[in-house]
């Protein structure tokens, strides 16, 4: 088996030169910090040039990565960023993932493994380009050295080191040993991305080829010696528990060797398959209670969320001016309310977990983003130190946040089950239907917005009252009780310019302005979502800028504008987006347009939309996308992220509800759950225009999510002059042409 | 107990007649490039060849599959020489996460037995298959490009 990733064995150590990297604490507490004669015994197995550079000795790169990859690219991405400052030879690269027990020992020398909120590149890159650049130094040292000469006097390029005077060369590979001896060096410049030869370039992916021969493994495709399969059900109804089941009317099955509860709330069978597995669940009989949570529908939280809309009180995450009082001493009022659904991520890969457990080791097998949030379950739920478990990260078929450190439960229910049947490995794998029906679903919101105009139509006062679910109240308490209640990440894309560090702070300038939320929980688990909350306020936002301005009869793009001044790098990508789609001319027959935009994660991000309609169908000819992430890693692979979000965040809008119905999810399946096919997909142009310098970089996975739909959405009511402001738009029985 | 001919290779595999050979080729068989992501023939990640013909194995019964040739992703290159559709998708850097390809790539490669030059209408109509990562616009250039090699 090849399966269990390995770090490689001929390496060097630079010691620690990068520091341990930052990214959202998620509060999970994990004793990291080994000892330090672990961390001499774990260097000491593994030599290497530095934490994230081994050299072969045949100058093959292997480079470290302890970000997922689920599609997004950030393993080449990343890679790319040390190769450029390493000045390998980009084709001699590949890359591995240490594992969370090696960080543990290694005192979290590669930093955070939490792969969620586009965080894989923009804050690891200072790290790891260190990484890369010292790990040169320290090759150039070491051929210095050999030919007894200042290392001033050579470079290092396409894995290669010369001394200039002389013209004498040396390979990586036949220093590499050497330069793990050294020092790391104490300072460590990085390179002006505008030199970059490796990082920038629009370089293909360093996984590819194994994703079209069938070879490579997913956590589900996971093959372990005497391994058994699971199958499971949660109760349906969130917060019910297990009443009892009849294990012996299925032990008889073929295949069947265990039947189990798992925690108050699941019943798990274990067979030799899992198709036996399952076959056996399905028939098995279970009594469910169900708790009070059973007499909850669709119709009664969005009845909580209404009351929610005029609540006195709600917390505020932007605020200028006197919005109320402006509001009612308005010429002009405008007011509109929209809604948003429970949505669930619908990985391709259903949810599953391998887990191994004895009373002196648990070992479980995760597709993962987050090596140390899965780690963290695994010790929580085996009982075991640190120094007993391990996690092995397996490639993920989808995250799109269902598998972040936040939202472990299939690994906690992997090793529950292994505890059971100690020393034999167990894959877990979720039916399509368990996965549809036990999410983190994406916060059910509601939205009243109210604009208030003078009498010369100008804006002079916005409320906007967001009612609905809180995600961190329900993941992260401890966050929300520091903050007095509040949950700021509600407030994504729309939050005032010092809420959650200015990465979502809302691309207007209004006089008067209030932002607050309702908060309204519910007992359907929220999570982290593709976007999450900028999707829904995307929407919001962007549609009621449309509102508004034709409610005073003004070009949405003018609109716009004037609010815009203060916010440059917004209005470049807007005006950008708006220019390549020729806003201003004449449109095709019968073609309309619609703009949004939006900053989030650090990255600023337009689109405009060409649609046309007919009858109930939306046909989307064209759209354009604009981002400004700041630092642009890989154009080609920054391209397909944002084509791609725009299909997952228009299956969202066009398709996306999960229905409570007497407590429980409704739809089991994509024959409820519709999602985008090739022959509903647009055109997407994208226009990546890195503004550079030193502001923080910004994401590249999330923030385009959310403004394809507003800008669909807008041009929707441009071309039929009705305004939707309920999602999904299949509910209106408008669809996809 | 089923008579599979998968990849060429004949597989005895020990399942009740009523499994889906999606199941019997990854968990009996042992080939786990099939994927599994809906059951109900609505995603396409299962997708396999049986006697040429593109099929979503999760809901065919094993019974139905017997005596019949089976291709799976892993039979698709001839030996060491990948299939142009695989070689187009390398090219194209086509696969995000890379889950539902396999199945995309096997439909693919059915279309264009049936029309080796189909039109984006063809493309339309017969690739149906689920992608969450949306990987749709180089999935078609890539579809033209390998009816064009």
């Amino acid at each position: 088996m090849t399966h269990m990733p390995q770090l490689s064995r001929r390496s060097f150590v630079v010691g620690a030169t990068a520091a341990a990297g930052g990214g959202l604490a998620l509060g999970l507490n994990i004793p990291f910090g080994g000892s330090k004669a672990a961390l001499a015994q774990a260097q000491a197995a593994t030599p290497e040039v530095n934490a994230w550079v081994v050299i072969k000795p045949d100058d093959t790169v292997v480079i470290r990565v302890v970000r997922s990859e689920m599609g997004q690219g950030t393993i080449t991405g990343l890679c790319q960023l040390v190769a450029e400052e390493l000045e390998c030879d980009w084709s001699k690269v590949t890359y591995e993932y240490p594992t969370p027990g090696e960080s543990v020992k290694r005192n979290q020398v590669w930093g955070s493994f939490s792969t969620g909120g586009s965080r894989g590149i923009r804050t690891s890159h200072e790290y790891v380009r260190k990484g890369g650049a010292a790990a040169r130094m320290m090759l150039v040292q070491a051929a210095a050295n050999r030919w007894n000469v200042p290392a001033s006097e050579c470079t290092a390029e396409n894995s290669l080191i010369t001394h200039k005077p002389s013209g004498r060369k040396l390979r990586f590979g036949e220093v590499a040993e050497a330069a793990s001896k050294l020092q790391p060096p104490a300072d460590v410049p990085l390179k002006d991305p505008k030199s970059w030869k490796i990082a920038g370039k629009p370089l293909k992916r360093l996984d590819t080829v194994d994703k079209v021969t069938g070879k490579q493994v997913y956590g589900f495709d996971l093959k372990l010696p005497g391994m058994l399969n699971a199958a499971i059900m949660e109760c349906p109804v969130f917060g019910g528990k297990v009443k009892s089941f009849d294990a012996d009317k299925v032990k008889g099955m073929k295949g069947v060797r265990h039947v189990l509860q798992v925690g108050d709330t699941a019943v798990a069978v274990v067979a030799d398959t899992w198709w036996q597995a399952k076959t056996a669940l399905d028939a098995l009989p279970i009594v469910w209670d169900e708790g009070t949570n059973a007499n909850v529908s669709s119709a009664s939280i969005a009845k909580m969320l209404e009351e929610g809309l005029s609540a006195e009180q709600g917390f505020v995450g932007n605020q200028a001016g006197d919005a109320k009082a402006a509001l009612a001493g308005a010429a002009k009022k405008v007011e509109a309310v929209y809604a948003y659904p429970f949505q669930n991520h619908a990985t391709m890969e259903p949810m599953n977990c391998t887990a191994r457990y004895t009373p002196d080791r648990c070992e479980v097998w995760a597709p993962t983003q987050d090596g140390q949030g899965t780690f963290a379950t695994v010790l929580a739920a085996s009982g075991l130190p640190a120094d007993k478990c391990e996690v092995y990260k397996i490639n993920l078929g989808g995250g799109y946040g269902r598998r972040s450190g936040l939202h472990q439960d299939w690994a906690r229910q992997a090793v529950s089950i292994a505890k059971q049947v100690p020393g034999v490995p167990i894959k877990l794998l979720w039916s399509r239907e368990e996965d549809m029906r036990q999410g983190r679903y994406h916060p059910v919101m509601q939205c009243k917005l109210t604009g208030g105009f003078d009498a010369n139509n100008n804006l002079v006062a916005l409320h906007m009252r967001l009612s609905g679910q809180s995600i961190a109240a329900a993941v992260l308490p401890q966050v929300v009780e520091k903050d007095q209640g509040r949950d700021a990440l509600v407030f994504q894309g729309v939050s005032g310019p010092n809420l959650l560090g200015g990465e979502y702070s809302l691309g207007y300038t209004v006089p008067n302005l209030l932002v607050d939320h309702a908060m309204r929980n519910t007992h359907v688990p929220p999570g982290v979502w593709r976007g999450v909350n900028i999707n829904q306020n995307c929407i919001f936002m962007e549609c009621f800028m449309d509102e508004l301005a034709q409610a005073v009869g003004q070009d949405e793009l003018e609109f716009r504008r004037k609010l815009m001044a203060n916010h440059p790098k917004s209005l470049a990508v807007l005006n950008a987006a708006a220019e390549r789609i020729g806003w201003g001319k004449p449109a095709p027959q019968g073609v309309h347009r619609g703009l949004a935009h939006l900053k989030a994660f650090n990255a600023y991000v337009a689109a405009a939309a060409e649609v046309s309609v007919e009858g109930n169908r939306i046909k989307i000819h064209r759209i354009v996308a604009a981002t400004d992430p700041i630092h642009a890693v890989n154009p080609a692979q920054i391209e397909r992220q944002v084509a791609g979000s725009f299909v997952y965040g228009l299956s969202a809008v066009f398709y996306g509800e999960c229905t409570v119905d007497k407590g429980r999810i409704v739809e089991g399946n994509f024959d409820t759950y519709d999602s985008m096919r090739i022959a509903q997909m647009p055109p997407v142009e994208t226009i990546i225009m890195p503004s550079g310098g030193n502001d923080p970089w910004g994401g590249i996975g999330e923030p385009t999510i959310c403004v394809a739909a507003p800008a669909v959405l807008n041009a929707y009511a441009k071309a039929t002059g009705q305004r939707i402001r309920s999602i999904p738009l299949k509910n209106q029985r408008i669809r996809m042409a | 107990m089923a008579r599979l001919t998968i990849n060429g290779q004949t597989h005895e595999v020990d399942v009740a007649p009523d499994t889906p050979l999606l199941w019997a080729i990854r968990e009996n068989v042992g080939l786990t490039g099939t994927k599994y992501g809906c059951g109900i023939a609505q995603c396409g990640a299962c997708t396999v060849h049986i006697d040429g013909e593109a099929v979503r194995s999760c809901s065919l019964p094993v019974s139905a599959a017997e005596g019949k040739q089976i291709v799976t992703i892993e039979g698709l290159a001839a030996g060491s020489t990948l299939h142009k559709v695989q070689k187009a998708w390398i090219d194209h850097d086509v696969p995000q996460c890379g889950y539902c390809q396999a199945g995309m790539i096997m439909a693919v490669a059915a279309l264009l037995k049936d029309k080796p030059k189909p039109t984006d209408a063809d493309i339309n109509d017969t690739i149906t298959n689920i992608c969450r990562c949306g990987t749709f616009q180089q999935v078609r250039a890539a579809i033209h490009a390998a009816a064009n090699a």
